[in-house]
This record gives structure tokens, C-alpha cells and sequence, in this order.
């Protein structure tokens, strides 16, 4: 049967069984690899996206029950050649070691500046409290989203 | 000469092995080193851009690589800039010096006379016409590198010193970046049945149990005792292993309990001993004070569970691996597998931060026997998480009884540092096994104890030395020659447990003697760059106004200098106790001589406080039944967004000394101040990491 989704906001017909996990659907289905496999278990945040605007877990959320909505992944938030502000501020605080909880992390802070343009280091910390940074890049990753939503206040 | 020369040009002579000039006039370094979060290949670019005069950009860097790189071990220790980093310094100097010798003859001018601008030769600051990627010729690189150039002093440093943003972050904020994201044409999915231990035999297998619950096809592969799951559709391939488990039966099965998962259990096992340093038995002159420290087994536990990547093809065997190490991971695996060297070839492919020796390799090796036995496709597999806590080789539990003979002023006449560990370096080429060789038809013999040489840091004995001026300093070392569970090495090795011991006792031995912690030190020490470190540190942190002990608030100091020999460090940290330890701030100051990246240098720094205060208050590898059981982030917590400090980082400049590894520096400093810190803030010591709630609660009762 067929699943309808928007994706990027690309809509999206997909042949796939309901219960695969939204994470193994967009890596495999869909080619977008920025959403990362960490633990299966919403515990770590790297596969975090965006599900009708609100930061969500993919890797246990099953295609089936995402079906007509909008979801959107770090590669809809901006590309290498035209990044989104957060990814801009990523990479002028050099906020990040090995980078693979980036994706995930800058997906929340998506979330958080949507419903929050001016936040606060606490709201920001809270924001982030989901995601495992094992690398011990904290306090840039707070840095570079504050940095984020000072563009923001320029643009 | 070349008796002076690093290991990494001992072991790669040829030039073109290292560099070249590419048509799109970049410059092609090719390295050995491979890139694990910590920016190496950014700060190796810089220097091959100094020496060579070009722009940065144009250093097109190609690292870990069998068939295209240079042999250079395994990126481990801290180690990457001290010889990879001298290592394209002098290579890079070297082809600058013979193309410039060249084109002196050919323009009848002195060398001196030339210069280089972004690649481009100038006479006395005038156009030549010629540039590295018109002028240098096969020549250039024919004969073997001597190390006999000068590099440049660093006085005229540009590039190296600057801080230079990483070129592979784009690809992590934005997507595809890791080998968990290649993909290849005909690529199959595969997952591992693990072998619940090293003997146990897998008495049955109900594979039509395994492959209803998969739920779509898939082909299981089984060699010996190691059993995967193959498929086109990785959901389905994870849904067989998942099930996997429970249609599994094995005997043989080891079995744990949770008494040797504190380290105390090692001070029992059979144990290779040895001593070091000064002669004779510990001295019973004076006043003698003894305690004991330890920390339990530690996970790497990476973010990203390990994946492999591996194609048979006519006879040829191609891995993509995160490994630390291409070439030692290869000659495993051909021997392993009884394929000869140049049958294999592994290149690197960036994975999440690993820390130290986790489950990369053994994911690599799983690939390999599933693509010998599926050939002409390539075969991913992917660790579950649950995989990566349960079978990558952990961080060995480790204790540390240190012992003080005192004089009337209460200072040490006599040290004695006495460890006991399992085996801190159990990598394949130091005597270890790869995991799934175990589960194969011909097993390898157990892993032999082992642990790193002195002249290399040592392992359970790494910085167990003082650097204090103590008249007699020894260390006896009891290596237990078995583990309960593979360990191996895991960011500084034995260095953290051992200076948490030694800056902690410091501390208790100030304290017992009526003088200042900071003071006593100081007293103890003629090291003019730690006492530098110690002084700005103090003055930072405004130790002077240090408080009582016992109000619920600390700040406690530790200083350590890496391995002694690598880079200095010094860590201050604030904190409140209640029921569990809260941080609040931490300082710190690092002296690497010339550093040259400040700021990924900075990032490591301060990502290594992160870590250790996590190791320290947090973590532990909990063990029962057939195995390890802390499988998920909520058996085994990490520090959290909301638990971390701010961090004042300082670098003291020394631009004029030799480059000093870094990467490891933090890490035992952070531990013992928090350790101080949290004495400090109680009034009572606590001496067995993780300095968790529980533990708090028992001391206090104490």
C-alpha cells in the first residue's frame, strides 16, 4: 500500500510496509542520510527530525503513522552552497568534533528558534537536553545557537 | 641523519608516497593519520601548507589508505602531530627545498634568491614564469626523503599558529558524511548473531523462527559459530537479528557476576608483576599513609554504532573501515581471513568519535567473512546499539594503592604507586583478538596480557610516575593476565585512574600536613611549566579565597603533564553537592609548545573535560549473567546538555618548543579536580569513581 508524506516539502508516495521505522525510510527510500542511526531507542537524538514543525524521533516512529504529514531533515534546512543560519553558526563556532549528533542537535534548535526566535541559554540547554553529544562540544553547540538566533534578529 | 628521523618517513621513504602536484593545481598529502573528530587532518594541512607556501586551500589531504597512503600505525596517544604533524613538516620541506635547488640552477641564481608565493616561484620578488605544478618534475620525488631540509623557523609561521576552520564539518551539518552513508550499487544489508562469548558453541539455530520475524528475505550466513543476517532491506536484516537471540541456543557460555565489575576484583587474579623505578621496598622510615583509588570498566560508547563496509571481487578483498589504523587492520584481517597483504585493501571512512579502540574494527571484520562468503556484492553491516555496549572492548577496570612515607614537614621521602589492571591496549597487533575470530572455525589462542612499553607511556602505569620531587619514586604494576570481558585502549589509558589517585592523595597529604593544596604543591615541584600552569590556574579560579571545607560547595585543582612527556595540563573545578555533584565551573590551562590549531586544539581541550567529568561522575560498565548489561543510554548515562560547566579555557603559547599531543591532556587533571572539589565540598573523600549519588550517600554515612 501507498504512503503519502511530504518530505522537504517534496510530496512523497512510498511502497513501503507501515511499520518501518520513519529513519530506515528516509535513509534507504529516500537517499537523505543526514538523519543518523544511533540507538533505536529515543535515547540519543541523532535521528532527530521535524514532524509537522515539532522535533521528533525517527528511528522508532513508524512510516504508517507519519502518513500526510510534514517532515523535514537537516538536507531541508539548507544545502553546503545556501545553509540555513543554524548551520552557518555551526561552522563559524567550528561546534562540533566528530559531528555526527550535528544533524540532530541543529534539527531541535530548528524547532526551538520556530517557536522561540530569542531564546535563553536555559531554554536553549533545555531544548538540547535530548541530544548525547559524546564528543564534549557543549558549550559551542549552545554557542553557535545563540549565535543562530542572533542572525535571525538581523535578517 | 635518518636515525633522527620519525618513524612514519623511516617507514615511507619514497616522497611521492606523501605528496604531489595535481593538475587543478592543488597539492595531494597523503597521510596516515586518520581523521576521529579531532581535526587532525586540518592541523597536518596547515603544516605541509607552511613549509610548501600555498594556500590552504589548496591542500587536497587523502588519509587512511592501503593502497594510496603511507603507513602510519594507528592514530592513538596523542601522537598525530608529534610524528605525523614533524613528519609532513619535514617532507614538505624537503620537496620545497629540491624544486627551489632545481630551479636555482636553471635560473644561475643562489636558492636564497627565490621564494614562494601560494605555489608560485618569485627571484627576488619578481615573476619567474614557473610554480610547483610547472617546474617540479619526477626528480623531485625519486630519491628516498633525507629529513636533511630545514623547515622554517617559527618565527615566519602564517598558517600553522592560525586558527583554520575544518573543512569536513559542512558535510555533518548537512548530510551524507559518515560510512554509515555510502552506498553502493549492489549493497547488501547485514547484521551479526553475536556469540555470547569467546568457546561458546552454537548448539542450535531456528532460522524459520528468525526468518518469520524478519518478515522478508534475507540469506544467513553461518561460518563456524558466527552467524549473519543478509539482506536487501536493512529494516528486515534488523528485524533478524533483533529476534535472532531467543532462537538462538549455545553452551559453553562464560558466565559473570557483578562482583568483577569493580576493580577491586583484580587485587585476587593471576598477575604478570613488575617494578619500576627506584630499587628497594617501599620505605617504613617515618610517617607511611597508604590509599587506595580505582575506577570501574568504561565504555568508549561511541555515538554511532560501528558499521563496515566490504567487497570481494576477483579475488580481491576491499574494506572501508573507521578504524584507527588502515594498515594494521588489513594485515588482520588477510590473516585472519588466509588471504595474502595485497589481497586487501582498507580505506578510512570517517565514523562517529571512537576514543580509543571500540567496536570499528571488529564491524570491519564482520563485513570481511560475510563478503567472502557472499562475493561480488558489497556487504554493510551495521552494530546495533545494544552490539556496541555488549561487544566493543571496553576500558579495563583499574586500581591504584598509592603509599607515602613522610618527613616531619609531611612531605613525601618515598612514593609507592601500586596498580592493579587488566590489560589498558588489546589491539590486534598488540597481542589482542578481533571479536568475530573467536565465533570462526579456527579460533585464535586467548589474548595475551599486554599493555604498552614505558618508552611508549606505559599502560595501567601511564603516568603513575609523580613528576613531584620526591626523593624515591617506584611503581609496581600487576597486569592480570585475563580479563572478565576484552578490554582495550580508551582515551589516555591507565593515565586517568592514576592521577585521580595521585592529585587526589596530594590533596588528603596537604591537608594532613595543615598547608594549602595549591601550596604544598608547589612546594613538591620544580617543573617551571607546571608550576606556570598551577599559578594561572589558581589565580584564575581566585583560589585565594578558597572557603571552609564542608559547605556543600567545592573547588579543588589537579595538574598532570600527559604520559609525562606529551602536553601539560591544569584543571580547576567549582562545584555544588547535594544529592548528586553539580559542576559549575571549570578552568583550565594547557601548555602543547607550538600549537597549531588553537582552536581545534581548544575544542579537544575542552572536549576531553567534558569526557572525563563524564567518566568520572557517570559511567560504568556493569556486568552480570553472560555479559555486559549496561546496553542503552539509560544503563549507561553520559553527561547531558544540562550537566555541563562552563569551561574558561587558557593555551599558553610556546610557539618556540616542540609540538606536545594534546588531544589526552585533560583528562586525568579534570577527574582528580573534580574528585578534589568534591571532597572539598563534603568534608569526606570518596575514592572509587563514578562519584555517583550512591557513593555520595555512603561516604556521608560513613
Amino acid at each position: 500500500m501507498s504512503i503519502g508524506l511530504t518530505v522537504n516539502g517534496r510530496d512523497v508516495a512510498l511502497n513501503a510496509d507501515p511499520v518501518t521505522p520513519l529513519l530506515d525510510v528516509l535513509r534507504n527510500y529516500l537517499d537523505l542520510k543526514g538523519t543518523r542511526y544511533g540507538c533505536g531507542l529515543e535515547q540519543c537524538g541523532t535521528c532527530m527530525v521535524l514532524i509537522d514543525g515539532e522535533a521528533a524521533y525517527s528511528c522508532a516512529r513508524e512510516i504508517g503513522s507519519v502518513a500526510g504529514c510534514s517532515v523535514v531533515t537537516i538536507e531541508g534546512l539548507g544545502t553546503p552552497q545556501h545553509p540555513h543560519r543554524l548551520q552557518t553558526a555551526f561552522l563559524e563556532e567550528q561546534a562540533g568534533q566528530c559531528g555526527y549528533c550535528l544533524s540532530g542537535i541543529i534539527i531541535s534548535a530548528k524547532a526551538l528558534l520556530d517557536r522561540n526566535p530569542a531564546p535563553s541559554r536555559a531554554d536553549i540547554v533545555a531544548a538540547l537536553d535530548k541530544h548525547l553529544c559524546r564528543c564534549g562540544t557543549h558549550t559551542r553547540i549552545i554557542a553557535a545557537v545563540q549565535k543562530a538566533a542572533l542572525m535571525g534578529e538581523v535578517a | 641523519m635518518s636515525d633522527t628521523l620519525p618513524l612514519s618517513i623511516v617507514n615511507n621513504r619514497r616522497m611521492d608516497k606523501w605528496l604531489g602536484f595535481q593538475p587543478d593545481r592543488t597539492v595531494r598529502l597523503a597521510v596516515g593519520k586518520v581523521e576521529i573528530g579531532q581535526g587532525v587532518l586540518t592541523a597536518l594541512s596547515q603544516i605541509a601548507a607552511e613549509e610548501l607556501d600555498v594556500a590552504i586551500g589548496r591542500i587536497d589531504i587523502l588519509s587512511g589508505d592501503t593502497a594510496d597512503a603511507p603507513d602510519e600505525g594507528s592514530t592513538s596517544s596523542s601522537q598525530s602531530i608529534e610524528v605525523s604533524g614533524r613528519s609532513v613538516r619535514l617532507v614538505s620541506a624537503e620537496l620545497r627545498t629540491r624544486v627551489i635547488g632545481r630551479l636555482a640552477q636553471r635560473l644561475n641564481c643562489a636558492p636564497e634568491d627565490l621564494s614562494v608565493e601560494d605555489g608560485v616561484f618569485l627571484q627576488d620578488g619578481n615573476p619567474t614564469g614557473h610554480d610547483y605544478w610547472s617546474f617540479a618534475a619526477p626528480e623531485d620525488f625519486a630519491a628516498a626523503i633525507e629529513g636533511s631540509a630545514v623547515p622554517k623557523p617559527f618565527a615566519s609561521y602564517r598558517v600553522v599558529g592560525q586558527p583554520v576552520p575544518r573543512r569536513d564539518l559542512i558535510a555533518k551539518v548537512s548530510g551524507a558524511a559518515f560510512i554509515h552513508d555510502i552506498v553502493r550499487s549492489d549493497m547488501l544489508h547485514a547484521r551479526a548473531l553475536r556469540q555470547p562469548s569467546r568457546g561458546a558453541r552454537l548448539q542450535a539455530l531456528d532460522e524459520a523462527a528468525i526468518r518469520r520475524a524478519a518478515g522478508g528475505a534475507i540469506q544467513i550466513v553461518r561460518v563456524g559459530d558466527f552467524v549473519a543476517f543478509v539482506g536487501a532491506d536493512e529494516t528486515v536484516v534488523q528485524r533478524a537479528a533483533v529476534a535472532a537471540p531467543v532462537h538462538a541456543v549455545w553452551t559453553g557460555v562464560r558466565e559473570l557476576t557483578p562482583l568483577q565489575q569493580e576493580a577491586a576484583w583484580f587485587r585476587d587474579q593471576p598477575s604478570d608483576d613488575r617494578f619500576i623505578g627506584d630499587p628497594g621496598p617501599p620505605s617504613e622510615v617515618g610517617m607511611v599513609v597508604s590509599e587506595t583509588y580505582s575506577r570501574p570498566f568504561v565504555a568508549h560508547a561511541a555515538l554511532a554504532p560501528s558499521c563496515g563496509l566490504a567487497e570481494y571481487r576477483d579475488g580481491h578483498l576491499s574494506v572501508w573501515s573507521h578504524t584507527q589504523g588502515v594498515y594494521p587492520l588489513r594485515n588482520a584481517l588477510a590473516d585472519i581471513l588466509g588471504l595474502q597483504r595485497d589481497q586487501v585493501t582498507v580505506r578510512h571512512a570517517h565514523g562517529a568519535g571512537c576514543y580509543g579502540h571500540n567496536g570499528a574494527d571488529d564491524a570491519a571484520l564482520d563485513a570481511a567473512i560475510i563478503a567472502l562468503q557472499v562475493p561480488d556484492r558489497c556487504i554493510r553491516v551495521q552494530w546495533r546499539r545494544e552490539e556496541e555496549f555488549g561487544y566493543e572492548p571496553v576500558s579495563t577496570a583499574h586500581m591504584t594503592r598509592l603509599r607515602a612515607a613522610l618527613d616531619d614537614n609531611g612531605r613525601p621521602v618515598d612514593w609507592t604507586a601500586e596498580v592493579w589492571a587488566g590489560s589498558h591496549v588489546q589491539r590486534p597487533v598488540f597481542g589482542g583478538v578481533m571479536l568475530a575470530h573467536e565465533a570462526l572455525p579456527n579460533p585464535p589462542p586467548p589474548a595475551k596480557a599486554n599493555d604498552p612499553t614505558e618508552a611508549n607511556g606505559g599502560g595501567g602505569t601511564r603516568n603513575g610516575f609523580p613528576m613531584y620531587d620526591f626523593p624515591a619514586k617506584r611503581v609496581i604494576h600487576h597486569l592480570a593476565l585475563q580479563t572478565p570481558v576484552r578490554t582495550s585502549s580508551l582515551r589516555g589509558l591507565g593515565a586517568l585512574p592514576n592521577v585521580y589517585a595521585l592529585e587526589c592523595f596530594m590533596d588528603e597529604l596537604a591537608e594532613r600536613a595543615g598547608i594549602d593544596p595549591v601550596e604544598y604543591r608547589l612546594s613538591l615541584l620544580s617543573d617551571p611549566r607546571a608550576r606556570h600552569l598551577i599559578e594561572n590556574v589558581a589565580a584564575r579560579c581566585d583560589w585565594a579565597s578558597r572557603w571552609p571545607v564542608g559547605t556543600g560547595r567545592g573547588l579543588g585543582l589537579a595538574w598532570s603533564r600527559y604520559k609525562n612527556k606529551a602536553a601539560y595540563a591544569c584543571v580547576a573545578v567549582e562545584l555544588d553537592v547535594d544529592q548528586d555533584v553539580r559542576l559549575r565551573r571549570v578552568w583550565c590551562a594547557a601548555d602543547a609548545g607550538l600549537v597549531i590549531n588553537p582552536d581545534g586544539a581548544r575544542n579537544q581541550l575542552e572536549g576531553g573535560i567534558v569526557h572525563a567529568a563524564s567518566m568520572t561522575l557517570k559511567e560504568q560498565v556493569t556486568l552480570d549473567g553472560d555479559g555486559i548489561t549496561s546496553l542503552d543510554w539509560a544503563s549507561y548515562p553520559i553527561m547531558k546538555f544540562s550537566e555541563v560547566p562552563e569551561i574558561d579555557v587558557e593555551i599558553v603559547a610556546r610557539p618556540e618548543l616542540p609540538t606536545l599531543g594534546m588531544g589526552e591532556c585533560t583528562f586525568g587533571p579534570t577527574a582528580a579536580a573534580i574528585g578534589n572539589a568534591v571532597a572539598h565540598a563534603l568534608g569526606v573523600r570518596i575514592r572509587d569513581m563514578p562519584l555517583t549519588r550512591e557513593r555520595i550517600a555512603a561516604a556521608l554515612v560513613r
